[in-house]
């Protein structure tokens, strides 16, 4: 238990296996893979029936983020008729314009991006010494440490927000960037260290030693050696990171009270509030929506594989 | 472990011990690894934890709020907490809230992972980015535009229901509890799908083809094949996504309080979330809301042990 690295268990584990807790999917050669296999050898009309319900499914599905931008890019006057304008006959880039005009957009993107940015550093940089410790040291208290770090990611922020609300007052931390992005990088570090975690553990530790032996310091072959192999780890834990501070509203909305410190999904909920008293223009809602989302989808892409099988693989592997 | 890849055994067991390390100074490098994240989570979650829970036990309101001290109250907040029908009220709805939401979500999106399986590749990859496209939407986002969906001036949704002949013209979804649920369901079972069906397919493809087809030649039907066949090998995927599904369902906060922001009567549709934001933040009864607090973090955690262990063990491994 309290031996430091184990390389023996390194080299025992068999190195080409999941890094990050990668895919749970057994990789089959394509052509080997039949589309169907439950269906299989059943008559093809079901199959034609079934491949139309997905298509209709996919296009249900799909339909609000389409008249997102459908809306945001139709001019308002077509959106106030009662009848909806179903195709994008728009084209018209005056809401995003009238968004970007009314003058509270960039300081909430500034404010966001500050946040995201802060809360992805010191969370990639904290999580990613966590995951060292625990992927390459066997020591007293790691079990208790890892516990925490699962358990931890499961609190709700509901559950405490209140009092985190007391603890930044008290700091004089309400409504600025700093207070907001501790809690932050706390809610976020746990799952990141679990998710880096696989992939050091991915890293053989024989490599590093190789290095050594061949006269670099344990600092250098860290450094030369594995960090750029673990490089698309902290990108994928880094988006993340981002993703989680860019999207999350609850804190947020207890923290940043103050109109001036707003950020992107604060500035958001202004429309809907907006939209309750009078009469909302819609199309400049859903051009700012759109604003917001587009970023988070092309990120999102990217990570997508990875948190499902961080969250699942314990599952996975039974 | 060594049994796992028992190839390596005999090669390593002959190797002397290896000494390029310097053992002795690593002894305390681990600790130091954790001190930061130790560091920042004590400073974010500890402390406002045990700040939490001492305030549970105080009269803390709005006189607290101005200076006055706190009066020590042992568990009276609890007694009156739990002796409020109000709050049996939220509790009981958070609840059904919750079962009621993570089921449907289950069920769409393990029907949604078996048509994933059963339909040609070029549908299958249509219905992937789809989902994904939902799956990704930023919560606020979405919201904005749900409400723009259900509007009930100019939204999409009256206006189909009412070109199908249906009385839906100017019909607000929010104004009754009943709807207001409804409609916030149909919002989380839009976001959560995904991510279920994704995981149950990923389950579904571990399933071995062979098996499948000597099952059918044996004579096994789909239903006999879904039955004692698939559902056994994805029952821990089922199982750990079902419980994450409640846990996070259970917490449900954006997209109730976005919808109340939207024009609802907030007392009629609080869950334990906004309840706790209203007695806190509206209220300024930080006694009480820390004790509604507390409450939620235990259920929590104690719904979360069972996913907590499943992970532990993939740490053992």
């Amino acid at each position: 238990m309290t031996s430091t690295v184990d390389s023996t268990g390194a080299a025992a584990r068999p190195t080409s296996a999941r890094p990050g807790g990668a895919q749970p999917a057994p990789t089959m050669p394509p052509a080997q893979r039949p589309d169907a296999r439950i269906g299989r050898h059943r008559i093809r009309p079901v199959r034609i029936v079934l491949g139309v319900v997905g298509i209709v499914v996919a296009l249900i599905w799909a339909f609000p983020v389409y008249w997102m931008l459908n809306s945001a890019l139709l001019p308002n006057v077509v959106l106030q008729s009662t009848t909806p304008t179903w195709l994008p006959f728009g084209g018209s880039f005056d809401n995003f314009v009238a968004v970007y005009s009314g003058g509270t957009f960039l300081p909430a993107l500034g404010m966001s991006t500050a946040i995201a940015v802060i809360t992805v550093v010191f969370c990639l940089f904290f999580a990613f010494l966590g995951a060292l410790a625990i992927s390459r040291f066997r020591f007293r208290g790691r079990k208790a440490f890892v516990l925490a770090v699962l358990l931890i990611q499961m609190l709700p922020a509901e559950g405490l927000f209140i009092a985190q609300y007391k603890l930044m007052g008290s700091l004089n931390l309400l409504n600025s960037i700093v207070g907001v992005s501790v809690i932050y990088i706390a809610a976020v570090v746990p799952f990141t260290i679990w998710m880096l975690r696989g992939f050091v553990a991915g890293v053989p530790a024989d490599l590093e030693e190789a290095a050594m032996i061949d006269g670099l310091s344990r600092t250098q072959a860290f450094l030369r050696i594995t960090f750029p192999l673990l490089a698309p780890g902290l990108v994928a834990s880094g988006v993340y990171a981002f993703l989680q501070a860019w999207n999350e509203f609850t804190v947020a909305l207890v923290l940043l009270q103050d109109n001036s410190s707003q950020t992107l999904p604060l500035w958001l909920r202004g429309f809907i509030q907006a939209s309750a008293s009078r009469a909302t223009d819609w199309g400049q809602v859903m051009a700012a929506s759109t604003l917001v989302a587009i970023p988070v989808i092309i990120f999102f892409l990217f990570v997508q594989g990875r948190m499902t099988s961080g969250l699942v693989s314990g599952a996975v592997k039974g | 472990m060594t049994t796992q890849n028992p190839v390596l055994a005999p090669a390593a067991a002959p190797r002397p011990p290896r000494q390029p390390r310097p053992r002795k100074k690593g002894r305390s490098t681990p600790y130091l690894l954790i001190v930061p994240a130790i560091g920042i989570l004590i400073l974010a979650l500890g402390y406002p934890l045990v700040w939490q829970f001492i305030t549970s036990m105080q009269k803390f309101g709005l006189a607290q709020q101005f200076g006055q001290p706190p009066e020590f109250v042992w568990f009276d907040n609890y007694v009156t907490l739990f002796t409020d029908p109000y709050m049996w009220t939220v509790v009981a709805r958070s609840l059904a809230f919750c079962l009621i939401t993570a089921g449907v979500t289950m069920a769409i999106g393990t029907l949604m992972a078996l048509l994933m399986d059963a339909v040609h590749s070029a549908v299958r990859i249509t219905l992937q980015i789809s989902m994904l496209l939902a799956w990704a939407m930023p919560v606020v986002a979405a919201m904005t535009v749900w409400n723009w969906l259900i509007d009930w001036r100019r939204g999409v949704l009256n206006s189909v229901l009412t070109g199908l002949g249906l009385d839906f013209q100017n019909h607000n979804w929010l104004a009754t509890p009943l709807s207001f649920f409804f409609i916030a369901m149909v919002i989380v079972v839009w976001m959560s799908v995904p991510f279920v069906a994704f995981s149950i397919y990923a389950g579904l493809t571990q399933v071995s083809t062979e098996v499948l087809e000597a099952a059918q030649l044996d004579g096994a039907g789909l239903s006999q094949r879904l039955r004692f066949i698939i559902v056994p090998i994805i029952r821990p995927v089922l199982a750990i996504i079902l419980l994450l599904q409640v846990i996070w369902d259970l917490r449900v906060f954006t997209q109730i309080r976005l919808l109340q922001d939207a024009g609802s009567i907030a007392s009629e549709t609080n869950l334990l979330g906004t309840y706790i934001y209203q007695l806190g933040v509206g209220s300024s009864d930080f006694a009480m809301a820390s004790a509604v607090s507390i409450f939620v973090l235990v259920l929590t955690v104690a719904l979360s042990w069972f996913y907590v262990r499943s992970m532990l063990k993939e740490d053992d491994s």
